[in-house]
């Protein structure tokens, strides 16, 4: 098992947004984490890269066990260098080029010497098709593009496992084939990849698992085509029904 | 119409010329010996005052942080005149005395450091929350991401304040002869005191300092045009 979360419960002063959360995720799996807007999905995972602090909740990653409540600064910094975040609106440096902005994390969080740090990041903008912009600024760019330099970003220091948040639901709909492209290649690369997305074509062609969240908690997680094929909980029928309709 | 038809008669009668001639080389002379450096030393303490109280703000560091809005409130809430003269003149009876130029960049670069700050602090604030969370998902510590992404951009979003708090603090450095130093003001002054021609030398003063604040103008509108927003915005 590559990442196992047991229990992750976190409030927002009198709103219980997380009521006890479990995933695990094997090597090389695709998980898409589903459900309805508020039902914190965002929240849980910023709670695994420590953006936001559980108030309880264990995870093992890598042969290591954190409390997501109590974990110190050092396991923190050890646990965001093996592990890269895409953001839903991308969050580039805006007053970095787009070779900069991959860079940055490998010179300064990783001491890798400046050519070598461009040799990763050209492999990685290589990899989302975007090595022809190297010297533009995310200003001049499509909201796709910046998309594909910001996991390019996350790529270039080889993490172990991605966490996308709805990677996709700030793009023009014409915008969004180019990045879920990108991300359809990573999972055939066998990258291990854990994506909130409300794209459901995505998360019944690419993903191999499915978590399905509401009001804080996992309502029904298991394999992709089960998930969708023959959904066990009537929330999930909801769900799926509401979905399809509105498509 | 009479007062200004007097003053042009008076500006342009010979006798005056010829006084405004002579003291023209001299009063640029200080200007750029004197009051230019006066500016500059006092307008780099500013920045370093500025930005290091900006980012104790920004960081929330306690203690330090009510330290730094007492300071600015006290800075805020005083005539720079009277600072100049608390430092200069009153100072000496507690055994502090300082000499005129070192006083008067003192007083200029925490003065004007407190509202530089002031304009840093708010460029600061408006730099997206979630660049600096990218920055600790690339592995980034704080203070890096401080250094690589917040304060450059802060920076290049407050520069026009910063510009105008340089010119201020260029025409500001005047209120320096009255502590006694020999800048260009009171250059203006003492060159008066033996000819009487305050119309026609204090004149000419303000159009030196006027020429001053217009070349730096200038290269204002240069420098943000070159550093318009990181290769300028698409949207
Ligand atoms: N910083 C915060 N302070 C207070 N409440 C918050 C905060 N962040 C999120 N919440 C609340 O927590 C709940 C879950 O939010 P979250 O963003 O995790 O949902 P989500 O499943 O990602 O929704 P969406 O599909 O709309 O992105 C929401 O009710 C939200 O209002
Ligand atoms: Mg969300």
């Amino acid at each position: 098992m590559m990442l196992q979360v047991r229990n992750v419960h976190k409030r927002f002063e009198d709103r219980e947004v997380l009521r006890g959360i479990d995933l695990s995720v094997e090597k090389g799996d695709v998980v898409a984490i589903l459900g309805p807007s508020g039902s914190g999905k965002t929240t849980f995972l910023r709670c695994l890269n420590f953006l936001e602090r559980a108030d309880a909740g264990e995870m093992t990653f890598d042969g290591k066990t954190l409390d997501l409540h109590a974990a110190g600064k050092r396991d923190i910094a050890d646990l965001r260098k093996k592990t890269a975040f895409v953001f839903q609106n991308y969050n580039l440096f805006l007053n970095k080029t787009v070779l900069q902005n991959v860079t940055l994390g490998l010179t300064c969080a990783r001491h890798i010497p400046q050519d070598k740090a461009r040799e990763a990041a050209v492999r990685a903008l290589e990899r989302v098709g975007m090595a022809d912009r190297l010297n533009s600024y995310p200003g001049q760019l499509s909201g796709g593009q910046q998309q594909r330099v910001a996991i390019a970003r996350g790529l270039a220091s080889d993490p172990e496992i991605i966490f996308f948040d709805e990677p996709t639901s700030a793009l023009d709909p014409e915008l969004i084939g180019e990045v879920l492209a990108v991300m359809r290649q990573l999972a055939q690369e066998g990258m291990t990849m854990l994506v909130v997305t409300h794209e459901m074509e995505f998360a019944r062609n690419v993903s191999h698992r499915v978590m399905f969240m509401e009001g804080g908690n996992v309502i029904e997680a298991g394999e992709t085509k089960a998930f969708f094929d023959n959904p066990k909980e009537e929330r999930t029928r909801a769900f799926l029904k509401t979905i399809l309709e509105n498509r | 119409m009479t007062p200004i038809v007097t003053f042009f008669e008076k500006l342009f009668s010979g006798r005056v010329w010829g006084i405004l001639l002579d003291a023209f080389p001299r009063l640029l002379g200080y200007g750029i010996r004197v009051t230019v450096p006066l500016t500059v030393i006092s307008f780099a303490l500013a920045m370093v005052i500025a930005v290091i109280v900006a980012l104790i703000q920004f960081a929330q560091v306690r203690g330090l942080r009510q330290l730094c809005r007492f300071y600015i409130w006290l800075i805020r809430g005083t005539p720079l005149l009277v600072q100049l003269y608390l430092i200069f003149y009153g100072l000496p009876s507690i055994g502090v005395t300082l000499n005129a130029f070192p006083a008067a960049v003192l007083v200029f670069g925490f003065n004007e450091g407190a509202y530089m700050a002031e304009s840093i602090r708010g460029a600061l604030e408006s730099v997206t929350k979630g660049q600096i969370e990218a920055g600790y998902c690339v592995g980034m510590s704080y203070l890096q991401i401080m250094w690589h992404i917040v304060l450059p951009q802060a920076l290049r979003t407050a520069f026009p304040a910063l510009s105008n708090s340089l010119i201020s603090m260029l025409k500001g450095t005047s209120l320096a002869a009255s502590i006694t130093v020999m800048e260009m003001f009171r250059q203006a002054q003492v060159i008066n005191g033996r000819v009487y021609e305050a119309l026609g030398l204090y004149t000419e003063v303000a159009l030196i300092y006027l020429l001053f604040c217009s070349v730096l103008t200038v290269v204002q509108r240069k420098m943000e045009k070159k550093l318009s927003s990181y290769g300028g915005n698409r949207a």
